[in-house]
């Protein structure tokens, strides 16, 4: 009975597509995601020149007023270190996920590992551009780019946040007696589609609110 | 290994345990529909008081800060806690059966949605213990920002918004990826029921509509309690900031009110018309327009905030290319009935009297496309009428007639259509006499959301006349609760299929066992059923291998619980947030360890 095939479990493993059930779901969900982030990401636009003509500092970029340049506060040599990071990450994710559905579970589990390692690290250096953006002067309540920067680089960092504990759940599952279970490889790949997403999102937080002037 | 426990066969539960642990979606479609109907009954009561108030001129029955509330309260209640889950009882109780399933994608996350839903529903009401909000259901800044609402009232909209938000977004999931994945053999998409289709159209609005919802509550929260300014134009902000976001989910959300009634509609007509629906893939393909288009319109409900005349062109002419999607199908179902054999069943009463109703509010919809004509009409009682036309003669109507269709199905036993009838009349009459009224009062300038008015005004008869309606409305929904319970306590008599009707649902018993199906159809055409019956194909046999069901689990609503903590927390101390982050964070564990085969 143990090497019943799938099939049997009432029809539980057989899909419409064929595509399982929650990778559908994750996909779907990270559908969802997409609006979320733009509409922080539209929020952060909509004040973007508007807290320039303020001129209630301090800014993302060099701003000249009254003849006076006011320094830009991103640190972009900083938070290109830690992109990289979190692109390095999504390396380790694809190993991770190669190594569960090769069965190679020692790969599986060093590849979890450093994927969270390195979202570790990547939320080190957020910790550390706010506390220095608030030693400079910034925080939610001086300015709308104080308050659209940090709701939207915050709820990015909740998501590697959540990500990381979400690995790590997987990761902690893989000790048990059982493993991961039947389906190793799916969940680790579910795990991963979620991992680079949240990948992805930086990219495009870090293009439109660092790199564009 | 894991497959030994699966073998075990379940026996049937009963008892209040077993609800709060089930995961069959029937029993969460029951859930949600006798939810939402209270929540109707409730929001009814809300109506009533305004209606009694406004009755006469310079009423005296409601002061003016308690009116605002209930007209904000009548709103969320009636579209969050009454429409959006009765018509999420229907998608839970038939979806499945339609589409040949034995179940859900996801029975836990079900039952989940419905526990979040009761807890976000919960915060929402019980706001009248504390401080109802009154700054409408869509709540504009920056009336809803400190100092201007200083209360509780805004912070309990915020909280219950975004729990309700959350459960819709996980039933709106379970549902997309149900109907993608688990129809039977042979139901290809263009075979689906349409009432399937609807649901899917509405759940991916719900999943696209929701998060801007939810990043615009955030930003509220934000600045009501972290002092941001998002919506603060003195400090920066920008209050046209908020409305965008909130007509971006709002829009669509009107559609996702709406298409389940459609859905429901388009099996009720066939059905008793005896014949196919007319023009399938029209309606089909209109459900879809309607479903992209409710995306390009949002700004319809901010001519009168100086968008300049670029924007409120396209706003405009998008507008009223929506109602073509819309017509098509008005004329489909017309078509339906034409040449048919119909049996005026009360279902059929509601089905028909949707159409009427709901073309009018579409009608005078299409006139408020045209920026000048909503200049006028803005913040009048025509607009209220015309959205009570939609969702009262239009949702409402459709869901009744929802309920008379399917209640063999769901009980085995029928209403009786007697009192069915008189409900219905009773209803229609009294629906027409509440709000057609109300496009006079609109015209002659009355505007919305007044606690009173004065009585050389002249809009003292027609007020009163519409407070009549809506006291004979309420007889109606006596008589409707009265036919219930009559039928509830007989025994059940509905044979499978009482109305020779072509859906996959009428192919098991009535009710249908906890396994859906003894065996799985095969599906060889739009309407199943007739296309079996006419080619003489028996219904398949169960083939005596074992079915496995999900087992009844109580983290769901463990998990619920403290989601609702979480926000209840975040209106009363921290601590209480902490509790439910540990009780929800426990239940994650649980869920995530628990077998299911």
């Amino acid at each position: 009975m143990a090497h019943a095939p799938a099939v049997a479990h009432g029809g539980a493993h057989v899909t419409s597509t064929g595509t399982e059930n929650r990778k559908l779901l994750m996909w779907i969900f990270l559908g969802s995601e997409c609006l979320f982030f733009g509409s922080l990401i539209a929020t952060y636009l909509v004040f973007k020149h508007q807290v320039i003509e303020r001129g209630i500092g301090p800014f993302p970029i060099d701003v000249t007023i009254d003849g006076k340049v006011e320094h830009g506060i991103f640190d972009i040599p900083l938070t290109s270190t830690s992109t990289f990071v979190l692109l390095m990450s999504s390396v380790t994710m694809v190993l991770a996920v190669y190594g569960a559905h090769q069965h190679r579970l020692k790969m599986m589990k060093l590849g979890l590992l450093s994927t969270m390692l390195l979202g570790l690290v990547f939320l080190g250096f957020q910790v550390y551009e706010f506390r220095t953006f608030g030693h400079e002067g910034l925080n939610l309540t001086t300015n709308m780019f104080g308050a659209t920067f940090f709701l939207l680089t915050g709820f990015h960092g909740t998501h590697v946040g959540v990500g990381v504990l979400y690995l790590g759940s997987l990761l902690a599952a893989s000790f048990r007696r059982n493993g991961l279970g039947r389906e190793t490889g799916e969940h680790v790949e579910i795990a991963g589609l979620y991992w680079h997403f949240v990948d992805i999102v930086w990219i495009v937080i870090f293009t439109v609110l660092y790199l564009i002037p | 290994m894991a497959t030994i426990a699966g073998t075990l066969a379940q026996p049937t539960q009963s008892g209040v345990w077993s609800w709060i642990t089930t995961v069959d979606h029937k029993r969460i479609g029951v859930l949600y529909g006798v939810t939402g109907f209270s929540f109707f009954l409730w929001g009814g009561v809300l109506a009533l008081l305004m209606r009694t108030q406004l009755a006469v001129p310079n009423g005296t029955v409601i002061e003016s800060d308690r009116f605002s509330q209930l007209f904000t309260m009548h709103a969320l209640t009636m579209i969050f806690l009454a429409i959006m889950p009765m018509g999420a009882g229907f998608f839970n109780y038939m979806i499945p059966l339609m589409i040949g399933a034995r179940d859900v994608a996801f029975p836990r996350l079900n039952a989940l949605s419905y526990w979040t839903f009761l807890g976000g529903a919960m915060i929402l009401s019980l706001s009248f213990l504390f401080e109802a909000p009154g700054g409408g259901w869509f709540n504009y800044a920056p009336l809803s920002e400190r100092p201007y609402s200083d209360g509780l009232g805004i912070d309990f909209y915020v909280v219950g918004l975004l729990t309700l938000g959350l459960s819709s977004l996980m039933a709106a999931l379970n549902f997309a990826v149900t109907i993608i994945n688990l129809r039977a053999p042979g139901m290809t998409m263009m075979r689906m029921p349409v009432f399937v289709w609807m649901t899917f159209v509405i759940s991916i609005l719900l999943i696209l509509a929701l998060p801007p919802l939810t990043v615009g509550l955030i930003q509220l929260l934000f600045d009501r309690q972290f002092g941001t300014h998002f919506f603060i134009a003195t400090e920066g902000g920008d209050p046209l900031l908020w409305q965008h976001i909130f007509w971006i989910f709002g829009h669509p959300e009107v559609y996702i009110l709406i298409l389940p009634a459609m859905g429901i509609v388009s099996e009720v007509l066939p059905t008793f018309s005896r014949k196919p629906l007319f023009g399938y893939p029209a309606i089909v393909f209109s459900g879809i327009a309607i479903g992209v288009l409710s995306w390009v319109v949002w700004s319809h409900h901010m001519f009168t905030t100086g968008m300049g005349s670029v924007p409120r062109a396209v706003f405009a002419v998008n507008t009223m290319i929506i109602g073509v999607p819309t017509g098509i199908k008005v004329f489909n179902w017309l078509a339906t009935l034409y040449g048919g054999s119909i049996r005026f069943t009360t279902a059929m009463y509601f089905a028909v009297a949707f159409i009427a109703t709901f073309t009018i509010g579409g009608i005078s919809g299409v006139m408020h496309a045209s920026p000048p004509v909503d200049s006028q009409h803005q913040d009048t009682y025509f607009v209220v009428a015309h959205l009570h036309y939609v969702l009262f003669g239009g949702a409402i109507m459709g869901i009744f007639s929802g309920i008379y269709y399917w209640f063999p199905k769901m009980t085995g036993r029928f209403l009786g259509e007697t009192l069915g009838r008189w409900h219905f009349w009773l209803l229609f009459i009294g629906m027409q006499m509440t709000f057609f009224p109300m496009h006079f009062l609109g015209i002659a300038g009355m505007p919305r959301r007044i606690y009173t008015y004065d009585d050389g005004l002249d809009w003292g008869f027609w007020n009163m006349f519409a407070t009549i309606g809506s006291y004979v409305l309420a007889v109606s929904l006596l008589f409707f609760i009265w036919n219930f319970f009559r039928s509830m306590r007989r025994e059940p008599s509905a044979p499978a299929n009482p109305w020779d009707a072509p859906t996959l649902e009428w192919g098991t018993s009535s009710p249908p066992p906890e396994h859906d199906f003894d065996a799985i159809y095969t599906v060889r055409s739009r309407e199943p059923l007739w296309y079996d019956r006419d080619h003489g194909i028996a219904a398949p046999v169960a083939t005596g291998e074992h079915i496995h069901l999900p087992p009844p689990s109580y983290y769901p609503i463990l998990i619920a619980i403290g989601i609702t903590l979480l926000g209840v927390g975040a209106l009363s101390h921290l601590a209480i947030s902490a509790l439910g982050g540990v009780i929800a964070f426990y239940g994650v564990w649980g869920w995530a360890l628990e077998p299911t085969d």
